[in-house]
This record gives structure tokens, sequence and C-alpha cells, in this order.
């Protein structure tokens, strides 16, 4: 239970080089529902290529948080940022950035698998047609390679014009993955992916991330701290909107720093 | 003991009673209510069936004074008002819906919201009148054009509030998947969020369509009515509610029997057109699930 040890002084565990450049830096990002602050100085960069989680107990502010990396919070009335995201050393919230195009970049999986009521092709070709990235042979090509990245070709591939709805729960998480990856997304961000899953469709899509992290910045919102284990290098805690801690998802299990941290993992709250 | 034992069951008893009383209630309700509409049903195949013929639906009327004939420029020029109608009164109320239900969280979508209220409940003749001003005037003539205007104008509330709640029905997430795969907002209503509501969006147009094909009124004052075969929008044109209209009136016996089975194509119709708005709301609430 006494995680705290004399390691705690030790300076290197904390200020290792990262090995990747960072792919997403946050700095005192601020944000409110009206009146209201959600967050609270939030700052932290997130690696090229790596997944990162963030736990904490619920309406703590991580779901917000990611919402701001793709501004899907701007279609709340009296939600207000402040503070700077910067996406490959661009903000985010400067006025030339299209916010079309950046939520093309930062993709979102969530909660609950939502397919559009349209077949599997469609669903996946969605992004790509209206974005107007591919047509004919070149968008058939685009939609098998999404769907084989997210690993759901092999189950669908003869099935592609059925409605998405027939799908199961698992597959249907998966169609809305290779959604986001057939528009050539950098960043995949996921909103609690597996909440509505069962424990087999959420070993397939663990798998998949751990595959998809070679190619795309990953960055998972999740209550299961088994999960952020897994498959996380790095994990943020969160609680009551501040950023308590953040580091190599093995330290932080192992060896949280804070208290409150220590406290959420070992179950005494949340 | 005994006495509270007593005092239990007593209250138990009544309960059970009250239970049973208002059951019979509600059943009586039920049964009294459906009863017009069986009575309405039976009487029209009563006194429609035998006038119901192939003939009717391919003759013209005949001249007063000979027996037999038809409606077929009726039944047609029923037909022609409704579509007549859907093209001018669809994409105002269709459009409007959208902006409702995606806008319209405002003072103005209020207002709109009220208005359109307002004008569900205007009646059907006052419509008529108004149609009658605008264009029956200024052209000196009826029209099958002005008539499917008035029908047109009719099926605007009805199908504008259909579509502004179906459309805030679909779920968020359907909203949030199309935004962050890089839609913008119209494109996502248009691509995806309509797609959804869909199927409740062709129940409104259906029971909007149920609702004008049987409207007598506004047609008096626009489309008139027409005893030849007719199929120009610039003249006047027959109907099937104005024909029965003026057949029931009318002092020959076998005018009125014409009338019933008028009446009771008519009712058939618009059955139909209640089976299928059924089925699309199946279909509905598979697709949202």
């Amino acid at each position: 239970m006494i995680l705290m040890n004399e390691e705690l002084d030790l300076p290197g565990a904390v200020n290792e080089m990262p090995e990747n450049p960072a792919k997403i830096t946050i700095e005192q990002l601020n944000f409110f529902y009206g009146a209201k602050q959600v967050l609270h100085d939030v700052t932290l960069a997130i690696k090229e290529r790596s997944i990162t989680a963030l736990i904490g107990p619920s309406g703590c502010g991580k779901s917000t948080f990611l919402r701001t990396l793709n501004r899907m919070n701007d279609v709340i009335d009296g939600a207000r940022t402040k503070g700077r995201i910067l996406l490959d050393g661009e903000d985010i919230f400067s006025p030339e950035i299209d916010v079309v195009a950046l939520r093309r970049r930062v993709g979102m999986v969530f909660q609950r698998p939502a397919p559009f009521p349209m077949s599997i092709f469609d669903n996946v070709a969605y992004g790509a047609r209206i974005n107007g990235l591919a047509r004919g042979a070149e968008l058939t090509a685009l939609v098998e390679h999404a769907l084989r990245q997210a690993a759901l070709w092999d189950e669908v591939k003869d099935v592609l014009y059925q409605p998405a709805s027939a799908l199961s729960g698992g597959q249907q998480q998966r169609l809305c993955i290779a959604r986001v990856l057939a528009v050539q997304s950098e960043v995949v961000l996921m909103d609690e992916p597996c909440s509505a899953l069962d424990p087999i469709s959420t070993a397939s899509i663990e798998e998949l991330m751990l595959r998809l992290k070679q190619d795309y910045t990953i960055i998972i919102v999740t209550h299961n701290m088994q999960q952020a284990a897994r498959v996380s290098d790095e994990t943020g805690f969160f609680l009551n909107g501040e950023l308590i801690e953040f580091a190599e998802s093995t330290r932080i299990f192992t060896d949280p720093r804070d208290k409150r941290t220590e406290d959420y993992i070992t179950g005494r709250f949340g | 003991m005994t006495a509270r034992t007593a005092s239990r069951s007593w209250f138990h008893w009544r309960r059970r009673m009250s239970n049973r009383l208002m059951w019979v209630i509600a059943i009586l309700a039920t049964l009294i209510a459906l009863t017009p509409l069986v009575m309405v049903m039976y009487y029209l195949l009563q006194q429609g069936l035998p006038a119901l013929k192939l003939s009717f639906f391919t003759q013209l009327p005949k001249p007063v004074g000979e027996t037999g004939g038809g409606m077929a420029n009726a039944i047609v020029g029923t037909l022609i008002l409704i579509g007549l109608a859907s093209a001018f009164g669809l994409p105002f109320g269709i459009l409007g819906g959208v902006y409702l239900a995606e806008f319209g969280n405002n003072k103005l979508g209020q207002t709109i919201r009220f208005a359109a209220d307002v004008l569900a409940s205007v009646p059907s003749i006052v419509i008529g009148i108004l149609v009658y001003g605008l264009i029956v005037a200024p052209m000196k003539h009826f029209s099958a054009f002005s008539g499917g205007v008035a029908l047109g104008i009719m099926m605007i509330p009805t199908v504008m509030r259909t579509t502004d709640e179906l459309v805030r029905l679909v779920p968020a997430s359907q909203r949030e998947a199309a935004l962050s795969l890089g839609a913008s907002h119209v494109k996502t209503v248009f691509t995806v969020v309509m797609l959804a509501a869909r199927g409740g969006v062709i129940t409104g147009i259906l029971l909007a369509i149920a609702r004008i094909a049987g409207e007598t009124a506004p047609l008096l004052f626009t489309a008139f009515g027409n005893r030849f075969w007719s199929v120009k929008l610039g003249e006047p044109i027959a109907s099937l509610p104005v024909q029965i209209f003026t057949y029931a009136i009318a002092p020959y016996d076998d005018w009125h029997a014409q009338a019933w089975t008028g009446a009771l194509v008519l009712v058939t119709l618009i059955l139909v057109l209640g089976i299928v708005a059924r089925y699309a709301t199946r279909g509905r609430v598979r697709i949202v699930r």
C-alpha cells in the first residue's frame, strides 16, 4: 500500500528525455462552461506515435479536455477556452485555423459507437467523400485500407453494402475507428471507447490501439485503470479539472508521486 | 389485531374495486370514441360499394339526366392537387423544420414555432379566401395551381413541426461523429441528421398529405371544380372532395350514390397513406435504435 519510497527524490525518472517529439503541446489550458470553470491551468505534452491515457473520477474534466483538442466544445453555447494548444507547433485556437480541417486531422471515437444510418462502406467513405479526398476506385481502396487497419476487413468484406447497424457493438466501434482512419487523421481521440463493450471486444480494440500507435498519436479517456496500464505509454490523472500528475504509465501505476493519484489508483475513491 | 386486519382488507377491497371501476370506464370511453369511426366505415361501405365499378375510375361525369359515368377527372385532379401542394409546401416545410431544429433555439425560432402552430389552426376556408385574394383574383380565374398553393400552405405547419421534432430526436452522437470527421454543420445536417430522421419526416409528410387530401373548403375558391377532363394547371380542376360536395347537395339519387362511392375512394386513399406512414415510422424506430 505504501508506494512512496526513497526513490521519490531521485532525479531521472521524471526528467527523462522524450524519444518522440511532442505532437500536441497544451499550455495553461483553462476551460469554462459559462461561469463554471471546468479545467484549471492544464499543461502537458502529448508524444507523437504513442498512447496517452487520461484517468480520473467522473466529472473531473478529462472528457472536456479531450474535446478541446479538436474543438468539439465549440458547439456548446457559453463554452470558453483560455490558454494554448499547439498541434505540430500551430495554435489550434488561432483565427487562421480551419476548424473543419482541424477535426479531420484530429479524429474522435466516442463512448458509444455511432454508426451512421447507411451501409458499412458508406460509413467509412463518409469523411473521405465530404472532404473530397477520394473517388471511385481510389475511394474503394481507401475504404479497404481503413477497414484493414481497423482489423475489421475480414469480418465485413462480404457485407460492405449492408447497413452498419447490423454489426455487433464491438464491430461498430471498430467501424467508427476505421471511419476516422479513412480521413487520414494524425491524432485519434478516444472517449471511453470500450465502456459499452464486452471484454472480448475490448481486448480487440486494445490490440488495435497498440498496432495503430505505430502510425497515429492516440489519446484515450478511460475509467478502466487496468486498461490504461495495459495500453498506454503515458498517463495523466485528472481531479476536479486539474491535471494532478502526468508521467510514464509504468511510473504512475507503480510509483505515483501525488497522494491523490495514489488514492485514486488504489481505489480509495472514484 | 383483528381490527387492523379488517381495516386493511377493507382498503384492499376498495382499492381493487376502484381499480376495476376505472378500468371499465376507460374501456367504455375507448369503445364510445371508436364507434363513430366504425359507423362511418360501415355506412361508407354500405352506401358506396354498389356504385363502385370500374367505370367509376375510368369515366367522366355524365350530363344531368344520364345515369352512369364516373369520377376519373376528380381522382386524377386530387392526385394533381396533392402533387402541386407537395411541390409547394414540402420545401418550405422541410427546410423550415430543419432551420427550427438546428438554428431555432432563440427568439426568432420560438416566434416561428408559434406562428406555425397558429397557421395549423387557421380554418381551412380562410386559407382558401387568402389564396383567392392572392392568386385567383389577380389571375381573374380559378386554377389548379391556386388550389395546390392553398393546400400547400396547409401542409407547411404540419411538415415543419414534425421535421423540427424529429430532427431534434436524432442523437447528438450522430452529429458529433459527423462533425469530428470534418463535416461542416450544414453538411452534417443534410448528410447524416436528415438521413437518420428520414423515416419520421416521411411520416410527417404522409400525415400532412392525408390531412389535405380530404380538404374541401380551400378548394371552393381556388381549384373550384370541373365536370370535364382537365389536367391544365391554369384551368379549374376537379377534385374528389369538391365533387363529393357537389354531388351530395344535388337532388339526384344516382349522384348521391356516386358521392358515397367517391367518399369511399377518398377514405381508402387516406387510409392507404396512413398505413404507409405507419410502415415508415416502424422503419425509423429500427434505424435510430
